[in-house]
């Protein structure tokens, strides 16, 4: 299992929290909560190794779109780039509806 | 009688398989009436997944809600198949018990209140063995003493079906809805052909497998007390119907003689036929034994 974390810039302020997806073969879940600051962080756990550049590649992707200021918690059973994408987005529509 | 298959529905209905162990728990409550008991966001999740290398989830697999079922207190547990196929370890079989236990208080207290349980498991989880096997004892003893006030509903829909130390449980419980797709039984094949070899029996033998575990047989041998469609509200109408129905006069379980008769009498010198189990322990034998 290795463990990665990022942080990005972030603004809006984020009321609800979300939990999506499950630790299964080829999926994760998100669990995103409101954060404090003017930063969101990322917190990765994936049973798959050396995947950084990717994972950074997906999280660049996310939070150029989105400016919620967010902590995140990820927990992965090997999802693809999509399904990780996919997971985020279905978590932010939870946490804004 | 086993239900014929309703295909005019087939098109229409709402998967239960499909959806996970938390949806599979919230769709059977009265609508509006559910929380979440110790929800991924509390994390407690199990401390020996990640020093062994494994991805923990939040919840450990182990979905808890309170609320209200056909307007009785109810408490539904549900195990996620799709995480460590549904394995029992330290922190899932915790809340199990403890969820049993609540209601086994509540009932004392004069709220008599139910229990189902949602059973996709291969058992215990090998990675914390004895603990998760501890975890089973204490469900069991959770079931026996919360069955004396409520009926503890058992519901396996698939695809994990449920084997191994929960099989337990599950025959403990007062009912057991299981569809097509479900399969019980207390030694997995893939167990049991690792053990005894592939003579013994192919795990790969699908139909096999299917004619001995799957619900269908299950049912049809009296080891099941209702045979439903992979749809929500049909497996919703079994379950708020057992609620209804409250305690049955005897549990499956304690009629002890009557199995131990059943298992004497098997010749096991020659191969039986899943149809001939059918006749011998069927449906209706186990009605009147009900009586």
């Amino acid at each position: 299992m290795e463990q990665i974390e990022f942080d990005y810039p972030a603004k809006r302020k984020v009321s609800r929290r979300a939990h999506v997806g499950v630790v299964g073969s080829g999926g994760l879940e998100v669990l995103l909560e409101p954060g404090e600051g003017e930063r969101s962080r990322v917190f990765i756990r994936t049973s798959v190794h050396g995947f950084r550049d990717t994972w950074k590649a997906v999280l660049d992707r996310f939070f150029s779109k989105y400016d919620g200021v967010v902590r995140i918690q990820i927990n992965d059973a090997g999802g693809t780039p999509g399904s990780v994408m996919l997971r985020l987005e279905q978590a932010v529509e939870e946490s804004e509806q | 009688m086993i239900p014929s298959r309703d295909r005019t529905n087939f098109l229409n209905r709402q998967s239960f398989l499909e959806l996970d162990a938390r949806g599979r728990a919230a769709s059977l409550f009265d609508e509006g009436t559910s929380r979440e008991l110790v929800g991924p966001f509390d994390r407690i999740e199990s401390p020996w997944l990640a020093i062994q290398d494994v991805t923990p989830q939040e919840d450990d697999g182990c979905v808890v809600m309170k609320g209200k079922i056909a307007g009785k207190a109810s408490v539904v547990v549900a195990l996620e198949g799709a995480f460590q196929g549904g394995s029992m370890g330290e922190v899932s079989g915790e809340k199990m018990t403890a969820a049993l236990d609540l209601a086994c208080a509540d009932s004392e207290k004069g709220v008599p209140t139910s229990a189902v349980i949602l059973l996709e498991t291969g058992g215990v989880r090998l990675q914390e063995a004895n603990l998760g096997l501890a975890s089973v004892a204490e469900i069991m003893a959770s079931i026996l003493t919360l069955r004396k006030h409520a009926p503890v509903i058992c519901v396996s829909a698939g695809t994990v079906g449920c084997f191994g130390g929960m099989a337990f449980a599950a025959g403990l419980s007062s009912y057991i809805v299981l569809t097509r797709e479900a399969r019980l039984g207390l030694n997995g094949p893939e167990v049991i052909e690792q053990e005894s070899g592939i003579d013994e029996w192919d795990s790969g033998d699908r139909a096999l497998v299917f004619a001995i575990n799957g619900g269908e047989q299950r049912y049809a041998m009296g080891l099941a007390d209702a045979l439903v469609e992979d749809d929500t509200p049909q497996i919703v109408n079994a379950v708020r119907r057992f609620i209804a129905k409250g305690l049955p006069p005897i549990h499956r379980s304690s009629q002890v003689e009557l199995y131990r008769r059943r298992i004497g009498a098997l010749d096991t010198s020659r191969q039986w036929d899943p149809s001939e189990l059918r006749r011998a322990w069927g449906t209706n034998g186990s009605k009147e034994d009900n009586r």
